[in-house]
């Protein structure tokens, strides 16, 4: 008994160890993956001078670079960069939650209609020109995506608010506005404006400014902290909402907190980003077949992989075909599709 | 309701409910110690699913529902654990009323198991009962060594540390259900509710499950469709019929042919124990093939 006690101990130990260094591990390779991603591109830019542009801006040392140069780090390359990882953690950390919360492995960060609102919302912009030339694209796509996840919350609510009505009440949801916004397109844009759309809707960073970052960034660390609060009690919901409000939770309350609070990081990200496909789908399955299902260290590893995965994909996204560029979103899923079999595949049950 | 367990139900009933046989304002509700329903209700659809249940299990014993399908033994256990809230009564765990306690402070004490849940997180052994740790746990906080006692005594009693490790997936019915008893007791629990826990269990495991239970130093309240299982392992058997509580008292006083008559609508031969550790035990019978009319 004793031996069986010290190898349980020693256990949680082990993984308790483990997952803080793979979140340090994580933290290394993520700050890495920036430094060498903005190095990429057709401008020959070093390490070093990443280092120099940061460090300038910081205020913590000289500018050394010459402005153009400078630039190209500090105005194109680094946001973008940045936005890409906070988009990648963001849209993975949806996906985490969600699949938990509504205990479906199919769901998303799109799940509940966001994107398919923030397209509609976008389209209304650009093509109808709704706002009269005072809303932009972003806040277009961002008003479309909150009226869809309001739209969502009241068809479940109606429909008798068990999750798997929460799931197609975002189907229904997500169909009606891609609908709505296929008819924007097809009936009212010439074709120029339909390709730059459709760029759009496909997910793209190439508009990444520093604004679109601290905004994102800023929902990012909120959503990202109240999420991991909550780890523990998206722990208790694997056996079902019963089982989880007897293990204490407060299943009504924490449910619309977290739907409210990843809709909201979602519809941010989309404004700023478009809809990224298959990051919040895979990577959170790809995070728990390394570190398990335990929420508490599920969620960084999660943000993290995704912050890392999307930075490269981008980088790759905007060089593959240079000059031109490839919308990240049809990367994620080129690249990602592959990946995630793999990751099904060695995680396959022999039963 | 024609005949004595009526009687010994009535009886028990104004023994258990607080306050019954006092004057008005002489003592104001002496609190029961334990698990205590006080006219609790729920109705759904326009139909009373639980119609008035009161019932104060001692400390310690086991309690049996029994009653056909619908009879509303699930709701009840629902309403018990606080899942569900009464539409009229109280349930009170030491005389404080469950929304009062809070969710986190009842999960401290009253643990509950349903009859088949399951899962398609990837979680081993280990991680199941860890999860009955939740309510003892704050945000951000580490495993504590209680935690670390809990799981394992948990796993130690269920016969479940040699498969700690293994994914729940590769557990048959019966460990699945020992491991859901494994993740209640973590919970460090002074009442332990049970949904027909026995379902789809073969009979040496039933056995086996219903022994595991009926040694555990809490309070049960346990749902069961075997009447032969709930006679052998109940102390005291609380019989539902439409919501209501139809009968109530000792395994041998309620399990009668009579009763199984009226509440289930069939024949069967009762025997009443042979000693001391016998039980009760009930025998059904065939329907006599219909004569070909006149």
């Amino acid at each position: 008994m004793s031996g069986a006690a010290g190898g349980g101990g020693a256990h949680r130990l082990r993984s308790a160890l483990r997952g803080g260094l793979l979140t340090l591990a994580g933290l290394a390779v993520l700050f890495l993956s920036v430094a060498v991603a903005v190095t990429i591109g057709p401008a020959d830019i070093s390490v070093p001078d990443v280092w120099s542009a940061v460090a300038a801006h910081l205020g913590w040392g000289e500018a050394e670079l010459t402005p153009i140069r400078d630039g190209i780090v500090w105005n194109l390359r680094m946001p973008r960069t940045v936005l890409a990882a906070v988009c990648g953690a963001g849209l993975a950390v949806c996906g985490a939650v969600l699949q938990s919360l509504l205990r479906n492995p199919l769901a998303d960060p799109f799940v509940l209609g966001v994107s398919s609102g923030a397209s509609t919302g976008a389209v209304a912009v650009v093509v109808l020109g709704v706002g009269g030339g005072v809303l932009t694209v972003s806040a277009g796509a961002f008003i479309g995506a909150v009226v869809s996840f309001a739209l969502v919350l009241l068809l479940s609510h109606t429909l008798g608010d068990t999750t798997d009505r929460v799931v197609l009440s975002g189907v229904a949801a997500m169909q009606l506005f891609s609908a709505l916004t296929s008819f924007v397109v097809l009936t009212a844009a010439d074709a120029e404006t339909t390709r730059g759309v459709l760029f759009w809707l496909l997910g793209s960073l190439s508009g990444a400014a520093w604004t679109d970052v601290w905004t994102c960034g800023a929902v990012l660390v909120v959503v990202l902290t109240v999420c991991l609060l909550h780890a523990r009690t998206l722990d208790a919901f694997a056996f079902g909402q019963d089982a989880a409000a007897t293990l204490g939770v407060h299943v009504g309350r924490v449910r619309v907190l977290l739907l409210c609070t990843t809709a909201l990081l979602t519809a941010a990200l989309v404004s700023s980003a478009g809809a990224i496909g298959f990051v919040g789908l895979a990577l959170p399955h790809a995070a728990r077949a390394v570190v398990g299902a335990g929420h508490p260290r599920l969620l960084p590893v999660t943000a993290l992989a995704g912050a890392v995965f999307l930075i490269w994909v981008d980088t790759l996204a905007r060089t593959v075909l240079d000059p031109q560029e490839v919308p990240v979103g049809v990367v994620t899923s080129l690249i990602g599709v592959p990946a995630f079999v793999a990751v099904l595949y060695r995680t396959r049950r022999s039963r | 309701m024609t005949y004595e367990k009526r009687v010994t139900y009535e009886k028990r009933v104004a023994y258990e409910r607080p306050g019954a046989h006092e004057k008005p304002g002489a003592h104001e509700n002496p609190a029961p110690s334990g698990l205590a329903a006080d006219r609790v209700a729920h109705e759904a659809g326009g139909r009373l699913i639980v119609d008035g249940i009161t019932l104060a299990p001692r400390p310690g014993t086991t309690l049996g529902l029994i009653g056909p399908n619908g009879s509303g033994k699930s709701t009840l256990l629902r309403l018990l654990a606080g899942v569900l809230a009464p539409a009229a009564g109280v349930v009170t765990l030491d005389g404080t009323p469950l929304p009062r306690l809070g969710r986190r402070q009842t999960a401290r004490r009253l643990a509950v198991v349903d009859q088949h849940a399951t899962t398609q997180v990837e979680l081993t052994v280990r991680e199941v009962v860890a999860l009955g740790r939740i309510p003892h746990r704050r945000p951000f906080s580490g495993t504590t060594p209680a935690d670390e006692r809990a799981v394992r005594d948990a796993l130690d009693r269920t016969s479940l540390t040699d498969r700690a490790d293994q994914s729940w997936h590769t557990l048959s019915g019966g460990e699945r259900q020992r491991a859901h008893i494994a993740r209640a007791l973590a919970q460090a629990p002074r009442e332990l509710l049970l949904d027909e826990p026995t379902n789809h269990l073969d009979i040496q495991h039933q056995l086996d499950l219903l022994n595991l239970i009926a040694s555990l130093p809490v309070t049960t309240v346990i749902a069961l469709h075997d009447l032969n299982l709930a006679a052998m392992f109940c102390d005291e058997i609380l019989v539902l019929r439409e919501g209501r509580a139809y009968a109530h008292g000792t395994p041998a006083e309620v399990v009668t042919e009579e009763l199984i008559a009226e509440v289930y609508g069939v024949r069967a031969r009762v025997t009443p124990p042979a000693d001391a550790l016998d039980h009760v035990s009930v025998r059904f019978l065939r329907t006599p093939p219909r004569q070909p009319g006149p």
